[in-house]
């Protein structure tokens, strides 16, 4: 037998040759791959700045000759700047505020679940009792209260989402901990430390990678939604939430203002969804059973 | 079940206050008053109306007199809106919330539950990869894209329902807000729904029943749909949450008069009482809310031990 053979596929080739096979999440995978190198590349495509305002082109539509390729909005700003740099700004938000709620989620999680017993109760017990909070009212409350700082949006949003992350790394660690493949290893006499990284973390890894693709779509959506109420970032930055606000003001006269940023935010949403569910499929072990 | 839910009710207590606490440091924490205007006031006249409000007390002292006033269903004065009470502001705001979020809820669980079974019935069909990918879009677009574009469509370039408000509070004024609301939770229910029954469907019980030349109908209603209501039955807590919160959104939107705006005015205007009311109320809902789910889930499975 050769060494090739013996190396057999990994957790994450076989996750991807099926993701690959799942033709929606590809799509989906492509799409969002993308958005994210138009928003990167945004001062390449376009003549304007965010804050440059032209009052002889005011509520104009969208048109390839004089470059405003969304249009402009009632202050004469271009709109496919605007959206693009809106982009980098949700999508950041969304990447921070999730590792944020990743951090805090895996600490706790592990923790409960590694030590167990009254510890284990003790905390879980407090993330029960955060979970029946109304939290979307407090990010609000603290939105208002202490300033549209960007810096507060990560804080807030990610001080939700870790109750979730938590709940499902400590399940996992304590289902982990008492798995036949760990106690084997045990048995074999491979080291705790040796366990925790062949073992468990490979097995943890799954399901977090799994979530944090469906984590960064609901933090976009509160943001987005913080903005909408006007709580979010304060101009002239601007994010798909504010526009998509902006939008549905002067939708009746200028409805491109509302329908790009719209159709990004939507799309960029749908395509996280597509691919964390086509992940989730790929990296669900119950499922391979089944599909073989 | 009488003990169970006694111990549930009792785990609540702790909830309500951790619920309490947070609210009230969180709103007196934040810098501005309720007093704040253009022109200052008069540092007399402040100190007075400090007074009046008992702002002057201790924060501890304060929270107390708060407490207190709300075991007997007293949410004190609001500070904004004069001569009013929180109280009688929560009465006359909640019933058109209710409204709306009962009816979104309904909707949403009808027609989740209906679209979500039938895609598990033509499991992999073009129908089911279909009603799939329609509810991965209701809930990858948010609730304030979804309503302006709705309001765009069917107020504006069509005319066929007004574009807000309650007008008489006939049903065309409730058909856009009800259903911006409820497109989001019918998504997640169908794919809640479409999961549990595809499992439910492949379980011993109903091969059995199937084999018993049982009528295709009689399964699904008598059979399968309660077992394949557990998710959905625990995911209603959240949708509740979803619901309210998306309210507040909603009712900015279309103008309507409800509890929803209350709370963003007031959190703006520093109105103290009106906000904590708020919150306070929709978290009472809340963890009231999933009291009766946990209630439900029981008496939908009795294997489950708490």
């Amino acid at each position: 037998m050769s060494n090739a053979q013996l190396k057999g596929a990994g957790l994450w080739a076989d996750a991807w040759r099926s993701l690959r096979r799942n033709r929606a999440a590809m799509v989906a995978l492509y799409l969002m791959m993308t958005v994210v190198v138009l928003v990167l590349a945004a001062p390449l495509l376009s003549p304007f700045s965010i804050d440059s305002t032209d009052w002889d082109q005011i509520s104009i539509a969208p048109s390839l000759s004089t470059q405003h390729y969304f249009g402009t909005d009632d202050v004469g700003r271009d709109l496919f700047i605007r959206t693009l740099y809106g982009g980098r700004i949700s999508l950041m938000v969304g990447l921070v505020a999730t590792l944020v709620s990743l951090i805090i989620g895996i600490a706790w999680g592990a923790t409960a679940g590694y030590v167990g017993g009254r510890t284990d109760q003790f905390m879980m017990r407090i993330v029960d009792v955060l979970y029946a909070m109304p939290f979307m009212f407090f990010v609000i409350l603290l939105m208002v209260f202490f300033g549209r700082n960007i810096f507060m949006i990560f804080i807030a949003v990610g001080a939700i989402n870790w109750l979730d992350m938590a709940r499902i790394v400590r399940g996992q660690t304590l289902s982990l901990k008492k798995k036949e493949f760990v106690e084997a290893a045990r048995a074999g006499g491979v080291s705790s430390f040796n366990i925790v990284r062949r073992h468990i973390v490979p097995n943890l890894l799954g399901i977090v990678v799994v979530y944090v693709t469906l984590t960064i779509p609901q933090v976009i959506l509160v943001e987005s939604f913080l903005s909408f109420l006007g709580l979010g970032v304060q101009e002239p930055m601007t994010s798909w939430g504010a526009l998509v606000n902006d939008g549905a003001q002067a939708m009746e006269s200028a409805p491109w203002a509302l329908i790009f940023p719209a159709v990004f935010l939507a799309l960029t949403l749908f395509c996280f969804n597509f691919v964390g569910d086509g992940l989730r499929d790929a990296l669900d072990p119950r499922d391979r059973q089944e599909r073989s | 079940m009488l003990t169970f839910a006694f111990k549930r009710l009792l785990t609540a207590i702790p909830t309500l206050l951790v619920l309490l606490a947070l609210a009230f440091a969180l709103i007196r924490v934040a810098p501005g008053g309720p007093f704040d205007a253009e022109k200052e006031l008069p540092p007399e006249i402040e100190a007075r109306l400090n007074e009046a409000y008992h702002l002057d007390e201790p924060l501890y002292q304060q929270f107390g007199r708060y407490l207190g006033g709300l075991l007997q269903g007293d949410f004190g004065p609001s500070f904004q809106y004069k001569d009013y009470t929180v109280t009688e502001l929560i009465s006359a705001g909640f019933p058109v919330s209710l409204k709306l979020g009962g009816l979104a809820m309904l909707l949403a669980l009808l027609v989740g539950l209906s679209m979500g079974t039938w895609a598990a019935l033509h499991q992999n069909s073009r129908t089911d990869h279909a009603v799939m990918a329609l509810a991965m879009t209701g809930i990858s677009i948010p609730v304030f894209v979804m309503a302006p574009l709705l309001i765009l469509f069917f107020a504006v370039q069509l005319r066929w329902l007004p574009a807000g408000g309650l007008g008489d509070g006939g049903w065309a004024n409730l058909v856009l807000p009800v259903v911006s609301l409820a497109l989001p939770q019918i998504a997640v229910v169908a794919r809640l729904t479409r999961g549990s029954m595809i499992e439910v469907l492949r379980s011993d019980f109903i091969r059995t029943a199937r084999a018993q030349g049982l009528p295709q109908r009689e399964i699904i209603l008598g059979h399968a749909l309660k077992p394949a209501l557990l998710p959905i039955v625990s995911y209603l807590g959240p949708a509740t949450a979803g619901i309210i919160t998306g309210s507040v959104v909603i009712e900015q939107i279309f103008g309507v008069p409800g509890l929803g705006r209350y709370f963003v005015q007031g959190a703006l205007n520093r109105d103290y009482t009106l906000v904590m009311g708020v919150v306070v109320f929709y978290g009472v809902l809340i963890i009231l809310f999933n009291f009766i789910v946990d209630l439900a889930y029981r008496w939908l499975d009795p294997r489950v031990k708490l």
